[in-house]
C-alpha cells in the first residue's frame, strides 16, 4: 500500500507538493501560536496601567510594548538597517541558495519522452499548482470549474481589503480580533485549494476515478453512472413524477439557485440587524452582498462535494445552453 | 613596520580617486555611515534607512517576500542562460532538453535549478500571501498593494505554466493540452462555452486560438509560450514588482502595530 503512495510523492514534480504541505502545516501552526500569544499578551495588558512614557493614542498603540520579550519592551520601535536587516536577508538568500543547490544536484526536472498528440497519457493532469481547478471539473461543468471560479477567486482576493472594514489586527498576529476573516481564509485556502491539490495529485487515477491513498490505479474499475440531476432528485424523493421534466428543471434550478444565494444574503443580513451588531453598519450594502456573493460563491464547491458524494447529483439547473 | 606599511597601503587605497569616486562612505559605525551604507547603494536603497524591530522577526515575516523577489532573481538569472541553448520549435526544443542533459556544461544543474526554483516560487508566493492575510497588513493604507500582489500572484501562476511547455515533452505538452482546453469553455469566447455557438465562435476563432496561434497545441503555441514565458511576462512581473516594492516603501515599510 505505502509503495504506491511513495511512488506518486517521490516523482520529482510531485516533491513540491510534499515540501508545500509541510511548509503549510508549519506556518499554520506557527501563524496562529503567534495570534493567540498576541491575544493572550493583549487581554493581560488590557488591565495593566500605561507603561511609562507609552503613547496613550487608542489601545494598539499601548499594548504593542507587551508584544516583546521583558527586555526588550521600552527599546528604540526602530533600529538601522543596515546592518540588521541587511544582514539578515544576506544569510537568509545563502540559505536558499544552498537548499536550491542541495535540491538541484540530485534530483533532475521530470523530462518524459518527446510530445505525441496521438498518445494520450491516463490521466493526464494540469501542472500540480492547478490540478485543484481539474479537480472541481469533477463537480462543475469546464466553464464554471476552469474559467468562472478562477476569476471568482482572483477578483474575490483582490476585494478583500475593501469589504474587511475591520479596523483592528492591522500589523499583528491575532485571532481573537478577526475570527471571521482569518476562518474564511484558512478554509479557502487550506481545505479548498491544498487539500483539492492533493486530492487532485494523489488521488485521482485514470479517467480521473478516484482513488483512496494506496489504492492500486485500476484502469478497467467500472464505476456506475448513476447521477442525477436536482429536479430528478427531488421527483424521486417526494414521488411528483412531473418534476422530472425539462421545464421543472430548468424552473426549480433558478428558483434554487435565487434562494440559495438570496436566503444565505438576507438570513446573516437580518440575524445580524437582529443583533444590533456594528458590523452590517460599518460594511453598508455594496460591502455585504460582495462580501456574501463572494463568500456563497466559494461555499458551492463543498456543497456540491456533499451533494455529489452523498446524493450523486450531477446539475442543479439544466438548460439548453449551459449547466450548473 | 608591517603594520605600518598595512596602514600606508590601505591609505594610499581609500584616498585615492578611484576608489572614493566608487566608495563614498567611511567604515566607522556612525548613524551617519549606516543610513549613507543603504542611501548611498542603488540596490540597498530599497530598503528605507531604518526598520521596525519586530519586522527582523522570522516569526513576523517569515522572510518570504523576500525569499520570492530571490528566486524572481534566481529565475531570471537561470533563465538567461537557458535562453543561450533553447529553440522554440517542434524540431528543435525536446532536443535541447537532451542537449542540456548531455552536453552543455553544468546543463543539467541549470534546468534543474530552474525548474525547482519555480516550484518554489510558486510556494513561497502562497506564503507570503497566507503571511499578509494573518497579520492583516492588507488593510488601510496598503489595501492596492495587495491588489498589485494578487497582480504577482496570477503572474507566477502563468509563468510557471507557459514554462511547463517548453520541455515539448508528454508531461508539458498534456498538461498544456488540459489546462488550454478549459479555455474552449470559456463563456461567449469559447466554443464550447455558454452562447459561444450561438455567437458565431468556432474552434479557429476562439480565445484558444489566439492562446494557442492554432487549433491545436503545435509549433506556433510553443512560440507564444516562449515569447510569454522569456519577454512578456517577465517585464510585466519587473513592472508590478517596482510599484510593489515602492508602495511597500510609500505605504509605511512592514506593516507592524506601531
Amino acid at each position: 500500500m505505502w509503495h504506491n503512495i511513495f511512488k506518486i510523492a517521490s516523482k520529482p514534480d510531485n516533491i513540491p507538493i510534499v515540501g508545500m504541505l509541510l511548509l503549510v502545516f508549519f506556518f499554520w501552526f506557527l501563524s496562529f501560536w503567534a495570534a493567540f500569544k498576541n491575544d493572550r499578551i493583549r487581554r493581560a495588558a488590557a488591565g495593566k496601567p500605561r507603561p511609562e512614557g507609552g503613547k496613550s493614542k487608542g489601545d494598539v498603540v499601548d499594548v504593542i510594548d507587551f508584544m516583546y520579550p521583558e527586555e526588550e519592551q521600552g527599546l528604540p520601535k526602530k533600529v538601522s538597517c543596515w546592518p540588521h536587516l541587511v544582514k539578515l536577508e544576506f544569510i537568509c538568500a545563502i540559505a536558499v541558495m544552498a537548499l536550491l543547490m542541495f535540491w538541484s544536484i540530485p534530483i533532475d526536472a521530470p523530462l518524459e519522452e518527446p510530445s505525441d498528440s496521438t498518445l494520450t497519457p491516463n490521466p493526464s493532469k494540469a501542472p500540480w499548482y492547478f490540478l485543484g481547478l481539474q479537480d472541481m471539473l469533477v463537480y462543475f461543468d469546464p466553464w464554471i470549474a476552469g474559467v468562472l471560479l478562477p476569476t471568482f477567486i482572483i477578483v474575490g482576493l483582490m476585494v478583500i481589503p475593501y469589504v474587511d472594514v475591520n479596523p483592528k489586527g492591522n500589523g499583528y498576529y491575532t485571532f481573537a480580533e478577526r475570527p471571521f476573516a482569518i476562518l474564511v481564509y484558512w478554509f479557502g485556502f487550506f481545505v479548498l485549494w491544498v487539500l483539492e491539490i492533493v486530492i487532485g495529485t494523489f488521488c485521482r487515477g485514470p479517467g480521473w476515478m478516484f482513488f483512496w491513498p494506496g489504492q492500486e490505479w485500476d484502469p478497467h474499475r467500472v464505476v456506475a453512472e448513476v447521477n442525477i440531476n436536482w429536479n430528478e432528485f427531488l421527483a424521486n424523493i417526494s414521488g411528483i413524477t412531473a418534476l422530472k421534466s425539462e421545464t421543472a428543471g430548468l424552473l426549480l434550478g433558478i428558483v434554487t439557485i435565487l434562494a440559495y444565494f438570496g436566503l444565505g444574503m438576507a438570513v446573516p443580513y437580518l440575524w445580524l440587524r437582529r443583533q444590533e451588531s456594528s458590523i452590517i453598519y460599518r460594511l453598508g450594502l455594496i460591502r455585504y452582498c460582495v462580501v456574501g456573493f463572494f463568500f456563497w460563491t466559494m461555499m458551492t464547491l463543498p456543497i456540491k462535494i456533499v451533494l455529489r458524494l452523498m446524493f450523486s447529483i450531477k446539475y442543479i439547473l439544466v438548460t439548453p445552453w449551459f449547466n450548473i | 613596520m608591517l603594520t605600518e606599511q598595512r596602514e600606508k597601503i590601505k591609505e594610499i587605497v581609500t584616498e585615492s580617486q578611484v576608489y572614493k569616486s566608487i566608495f563614498r562612505r567611511g567604515f566607522e559605525d556612525t548613524t551617519k555611515n549606516r543610513v549613507l551604507a543603504i542611501f548611498g547603494n542603488v540596490f540597498l536603497h530599497l530598503h528605507p534607512p531604518y526598520v521596525k524591530r519586530h519586522a527582523l522577526k522570522f516569526t513576523h515575516s517569515w522572510c518570504m517576500g523576500g525569499i520570492t523577489f530571490l528566486l524572481f532573481l534566481v529565475l531570471c538569472f537561470t533563465g538567461v542562460f537557458l535562453c543561450f541553448y533553447y529553440h522554440p520549435d517542434k524540431i528543435n526544443a525536446y532536443r535541447d532538453m537532451k542537449y542540456f542533459e548531455y552536453d552543455v556544461p553544468f546543463g543539467v544543474v541549470l534546468r534543474n535549478m530552474h525548474r525547482w526554483a519555480a516550484h518554489l516560487m510558486v510556494i513561497t508566493v502562497w506564503l507570503h500571501m497566507t503571511r499578509v492575510f494573518m497579520t492583516g497588513s492588507y488593510k488601510p493604507p496598503r489595501e492596492f498593494n495587495w491588489v498589485v500582489g494578487v497582480f504577482l500572484l496570477v503572474l507566477t501562476l502563468l509563468l510557471s505554466f507557459t514554462g511547463y511547455l517548453l520541455t515539448d515533452d508528454q508531461l508539458g505538452f498534456w498538461a498544456v493540452t488540459v489546462g488550454t482546453n478549459m479555455a474552449r469553455a470559456t463563456p461567449l469566447l469559447g466554443h464550447e462555452g455558454p452562447f459561444g455557438e450561438q455567437l458565431g465562435v468556432t474552434a479557429y476563432n476562439d480565445i484558444r486560438f489566439a492562446l494557442l496561434g492554432g487549433s491545436v497545441v503545435g509549433g506556433n503555441a510553443l512560440l507564444r509560450a516562449y515569447v510569454w514565458h522569456c519577454v512578456a511576462m517577465p517585464v510585466t512581473a519587473i513592472l508590478f514588482l517596482a510599484v510593489h516594492f515602492w508602495r511597500t516603501r510609500k505605504d509605511g515599510g512592514t506593516a507592524g502595530p506601531l
